[in-house]
C-alpha cells in the first residue's frame, strides 16, 4: 500500500468515528465535553514519549481517566467551570510531561494541531477498530443515549439508568477522541465533530438517518483537507477547522 | 389489588426540611384526581416520590405500570426527532440495542398517539410543536406503556385556557375509556371541578375528598389562606379569588374537618 | 530558552529571584492578569460562560501566532484577535445556552484552524521552533519589559469598565428580562463584558498561553464563589488566590531549575496546578 493511501485511509477511519461522536455529542448538548476529552489524551501521547510506552495506550488511557474524572463534575453545579478546569489541568500536565521529555518545541505543535503525515501502518489496525466499532456502538445506543440527554426523569420511570448512559456516552466520546489525536491533533478533533452533528441533526428529520449523515459529512470534510493539504502544503488542522465551521455556517443559514 | 395507587406512612425531607409528614390516601382505578397546594406545599415531591425517584420512608403501592408526565421538558427544534420518534422513546429508549421495526410497536405508538390526540402532528419535529401540542405528545409519551396510572406534574401551567381545557376533557376520557387512574397537579383551582376527586397538601398532610367537599368557599379559603368564592352558576362551579374585603370573619373551617 | 541563559548558573537565592529582569516581568504581568481575570470570572462563572470565554482565549492564540509571524508585539495580536472572536460570537449569538456553546465551539475550531496555519509559517519560514509552544502555553521569561507596562496599563482600563457596569452587569446576569424592563442597555453591556473577557484572556494567555488561559479566569473566580458570602468579599478572595497562583507559579518554576538538570519545569505547569489545587480545596471545603 503506497504511503498516501495509507494516510489517506487512516484519516477517513478517524473521520467516520468523529462524524458518529459529533452527532450525538450535538444531540447531547455536550460540545464542551467533546472539546475537553481530546485536551486529556494530549498528556497521555506526552507522557507516552516520555515513559516509552505505546502511544494508543497512552492517549485511550489518559483519554477514558479524562471521561472518568468528568462524570464526576457532570452533577456539580456549574459544571461548565468544572469541565473547563479539566481542561486545562490536562494541558499543563501534557505540558510538563513534553518540557521534561526535552523535545518540547518539537513535540507541541504536532500534538495539538495533528500530523497525520507521521502516521505508518503501524497506527491502521487500531484506528480502523475505532473506526469501525464506535459507529456500530452508537448506533446502538442512540436511543438511550438521546433519551437520557432529553429526559432522564422519564428514562428513570422506565427503568433505564441515565448516569450509565452518561458514562458510556463519554467513554466512547473519550475513544474516538483520544484515537483522533494523531491525525488532527488534540486541538482540532472537536472541528471534526461539531461541524458535521450540528450540520446533520438540523437537516434530518430522522435519529438513525442524521447519524449516517454526520459520518458523510465528516468523511467528506476530510477527504477535501487532505487533498487541499496535498496541494497547498499547509496544515491539515487549518482546512478541517475553517472547513467545519462554513459547513455549520450554511447549514444555519439554509435553516432557521 | 384494587386501589391504582396506595399511600401510607408516607415521609419525605429534603435539605432538612420534613416536605411530607406521615401522608395516608388511596386512589381507584379509573379516577380524575387533582393534587393541589400552596406553592412549595410538596405537590413535586409527592410525585416524584411515587415514582422512585426521590428518596422516601412509608409504604407506597402502585397497582401497575406508572406512566409520568414531567413537569417541563426542554424539547429544542433542532432535534432530529418526530413526535412518532420520541413516543417511540417511551416504550424502549432506555435499552441499548437496535429497535427493530416491528409491527406491534407501531401500533403501540399509533393507539398511544390516537389516545392523545396527537396524530395530526405526529411526523413533525417534536421541538417544533406548539405548547398544547408537545403536552399531548407527552401525555402519548406516558400512555404508550398501557399505564394503569397516570401521573402529571403541572401539565397545564404553561398553556392557553382553551388548550388547558381540551387537556383535562382528553384526561377524562383517558379514565374512562382506557381505566386509567390520573393524578395530576395544578395550580388552576377552575379547572378542578372538572375532576372526580381532589387531593390537598398542606404543612405537610395531604388529605383527600370529593369536589364537593373540596371545591368549597371555606375550604378553599382555608386552604390558600386567602378568600375565594365558589360560585354555582347553571349547573357549573366558578372559582374567584379575592374579593369581598371580609376574609374569614366566618369561623374557618378546619382542613382535618373535611371527610 | 530565554530563561536557561539568564539562570546558567542556579541562584537559589531570593534576592537573586527578585533582580532578575524576566522575573520581574513575569511578576508584573501574571500580577495584572490575576487582578483581571479574578474580578472578571465572576461573571464569567456566574453567566455560565465558561465555554465562551475559553473559546476567546483559543481564538486569540490565532492573533498570538499571526504576531510572531509579523513581527508585532504578541500581546496586540492577541487582543485584535481576541477583539474578532467578540464580533462573530455576537453575530452567531443565540438565546439558549446550548445553541450558545454550539456558536462558541465553532467559533474556537475556526480560529484554532487559523493558528494551526500561522504556527506551520512560523515553523516552516522563520524556523521559530518554539512558537507553537509560546503561543499555546505561555511564555512570560521572554516576554519584553514594555509589555508589563502595556498589561498595567490596560488592566487599570479594563478594572475601571467593569466598575462602571458591575452592577447593571449583575442584574443582567441574575435575570436578563428584568433588566431589559428596567431600561438596562441589556446587548450592549452583553458586548462590553466580552470584550473585557477578550481583554482578561489576553492578558492570561500572555502569562500561561491561550489555551489555558481559561484556568486562569475560572478556577480563582469558582473557588472564591464557593468561599465567600458577600460580591466584594469574592471579588477579593478571587483576586488574591489568582496572584497567590500566578507568583507562586513564577517562583517555582524558577526553583524547579534544581530539580531536573539542565530543564526548568513550564511556569504554566505550576500555575494551572495551583489553581486546581486551590478550586479542589475550596470545593472539599464547602461540602464539609
Amino acid at each position: 500500500m503506497s504511503y498516501l493511501v495509507e494516510i489517506w485511509l487512516a484519516a477517513s477511519l478517524v473521520a467516520l468515528a468523529a462524524g458518529a461522536v459529533g452527532y450525538v455529542v450535538v444531540l447531547r448538548r455536550a460540545a464542551f465535553a467533546a472539546h475537553a476529552l481530546p485536551m486529556a489524551a494530549f498528556p497521555g501521547a506526552a507522557a507516552s514519549s516520555l515513559f516509552g510506552f505505546s502511544l494508543p495506550a497512552g492517549l485511550a488511557g489518559f483519554a477514558l481517566g479524562g471521561a472518568a474524572l468528568l462524570t464526576l463534575v457532570q452533577r456539580s453545579a456549574r459544571r461548565d467551570s468544572a469541565t473547563g478546569l479539566l481542561l486545562a489541568g490536562f494541558l499543563a500536565l501534557g505540558a510538563l510531561c513534553l518540557s521534561l521529555s526535552g523535545h518540547y518545541a518539537g513535540s507541541v505543535y504536532g500534538l495539538l494541531f495533528g500530523q497525520v503525515f507521521a502516521l505508518g501502518p503501524e497506527d491502521l489496525p487500531v484506528l480502523g477498530l475505532s473506526g469501525l466499532c464506535l459507529p456500530i456502538l452508537l448506533w446502538l445506543g442512540l436511543r438511550p443515549l438521546v433519551l437520557s440527554a432529553m429526559a432522564p426523569d422519564l428514562m428513570r420511570v422506565q427503568g433505564g439508568q441515565p448516569r450509565l448512559a452518561e458514562l458510556a456516552f463519554l467513554a466512547l466520546l473519550a475513544l474516538a477522541a483520544g484515537f483522533a489525536v494523531p491525525v488532527t491533533g488534540a486541538l482540532l478533533v472537536f472541528s471534526l465533530m461539531l461541524g458535521p452533528g450540528a450540520t446533520a441533526s438540523r437537516f434530518c428529520k430522522r435519529l438513525e438517518t442524521g447519524l449516517l449523515f454526520a459520518m458523510v459529512i465528516a468523511l467528506g470534510l476530510v477527504w477535501v483537507a487532505l487533498g487541499l493539504t496535498y496541494m497547498t502544503n499547509w496544515p491539515v488542522g487549518f482546512f478541517t477547522g475553517t472547513g467545519s465551521a462554513l459547513i455549520y455556517l450554511l447549514a444555519r443559514l439554509k435553516t432557521v | 389489588m384494587n386501589a391504582a395507587l396506595e399511600v401510607s406512612g408516607l415521609s419525605v425531607t429534603q435539605g432538612g426540611r420534613e416536605v411530607l409528614r406521615q401522608i395516608g390516601f388511596e386512589l381507584p382505578r379509573g379516577v380524575f384526581c387533582g393534587l393541589i397546594g400552596a406553592n412549595g406545599a410538596g405537590k413535586t415531591t409527592l410525585l416524584r416520590a411515587i415514582l422512585g425517584l426521590l428518596p422516601s420512608q412509608g409504604a407506597i403501592r402502585v397497582g401497575g405500570r406508572i406512566g409520568y408526565v414531567p413537569q417541563k421538558l426542554q424539547l429544542e427544534p433542532d432535534m432530529p426527532v418526530r413526535a412518532r420518534d420520541f413516543v417511540a422513546l417511551g416504550l424502549d429508549g432506555h435499552r441499548f440495542g437496535l429497535a427493530l421495526p416491528s409491527r406491534s410497536r407501531t401500533q403501540d405508538v399509533d393507539a398511544a398517539l390516537h389516545a392523545a390526540e396527537a396524530e395530526g402532528f405526529a411526523n413533525q419535529r417534536v421541538g417544533q410543536l406548539s405548547g398544547g401540542q408537545q403536552q399531548r405528545v407527552l401525555i402519548a409519551y406516558a400512555l404508550v406503556r398501557s399505564p394503569d396510572l397516570l401521573l402529571l406534574d403541572e401539565p397545564l401551567a404553561n398553556l392557553d385556557i382553551k388548550a388547558a381545557s381540551e387537556i383535562v376533557a382528553l384526561l377524562k376520557r383517558l379514565c374512562a375509556t382506557r381505566k386509567v387512574s390520573v393524578l395530576l397537579s395544578a395550580h388552576d383551582i377552575n379547572l378542578l371541578p372538572a375532576m372526580d376527586r381532589i387531593l390537598y397538601l398542606a404543612d405537610g398532610k395531604a388529605l383527600c375528598g370529593t369536589v364537593q367537599d373540596v371545591v368549597r368557599t371555606e375550604v378553599l379559603s382555608r386552604l390558600y389562606g386567602y378568600h375565594i368564592d365558589v360560585i354555582r352558576v347553571h349547573g357549573r362551579i366558578l372559582v374567584v379569588a379575592g374579593g369581598n374585603g371580609r376574609e374569614h370573619d366566618h369561623d374557618p373551617v378546619h382542613v382535618s374537618a373535611i371527610p | 530558552m530565554t530563561m536557561t541563559r539568564y539562570m546558567s548558573v542556579p541562584f537559589p537565592d531570593v534576592l537573586a529571584f527578585f533582580q532578575s529582569g524576566p522575573v520581574q516581568v513575569a511578576l508584573v504581568l501574571s500580577g495584572a492578569a490575576a487582578i483581571i481575570c479574578g474580578t472578571l470570572g465572576l461573571f464569567t462563572v456566574l453567566r455560565g460562560q465558561a465555554f465562551a470565554g475559553h473559546a476567546l482565549a483559543d481564538v486569540s492564540s490565532s492573533g498570538g501566532a499571526g504576531g510572531l509571524l509579523l513581527g508585532v508585539s504578541p500581546l496586540l495580536g492577541f487582543l485584535l484577535s481576541g477583539a474578532a472572536g467578540v464580533g462573530v460570537l455576537e453575530l452567531l449569538q443565540s438565546r439558549r445556552v446550548a445553541a450558545r456553546d454550539e456558536a462558541a465551539g465553532i467559533m474556537l475550531s475556526a480560529g484554532l484552524g487559523v493558528t494551526a496555519l500561522l504556527l506551520h509559517f512560523c515553523l516552516t519560514g522563520h524556523g521559530a521552533n518554539g512558537a507553537a509552544q509560546a503561543v499555546m502555553f505561555g511564555e512570560m521569561f521572554s516576554a519584553p519589559p514594555g509589555t508589563a507596562l502595556w498589561a498595567c496599563g490596560l488592566a487599570g482600563l479594563c478594572l475601571l469598565t467593569l466598575v462602571v457596569i458591575a452592577r447593571p452587569l449583575l442584574l443582567a446576569s441574575l435575570d436578563r428580562e428584568m433588566a431589559l424592563v428596567s431600561g438596562v442597555p441589556v446587548r450592549l453591556l452583553e458586548v462590553v463584558f466580552l470584550l473585557l473577557m477578550a481583554l482578561g484572556v489576553t492578558l492570561a494567555a500572555m502569562t500561561v498561553g491561550a489555551i489555558l488561559a481559561t484556568s486562569l479566569l475560572i478556577a480563582p473566580a469558582a473557588a472564591a464563589l464557593r468561599l465567600a458570602r458577600g460580591a466584594l468579599m469574592a471579588a477579593l478572595l478571587a483576586v488574591a488566590l489568582g496572584l497567590a497562583a500566578c507568583w507562586g507559579g513564577v517562583g517555582l518554576a524558577y526553583a524547579s531549575y534544581g530539580w531536573t538538570p539542565g530543564r526548568t519545569w513550564p511556569a504554566s505547569f505550576f500555575i494551572v496546578a495551583l489553581l486546581l489545587l486551590f478550586y479542589t480545596l475550596a470545593a472539599l471545603g464547602r461540602r464539609t
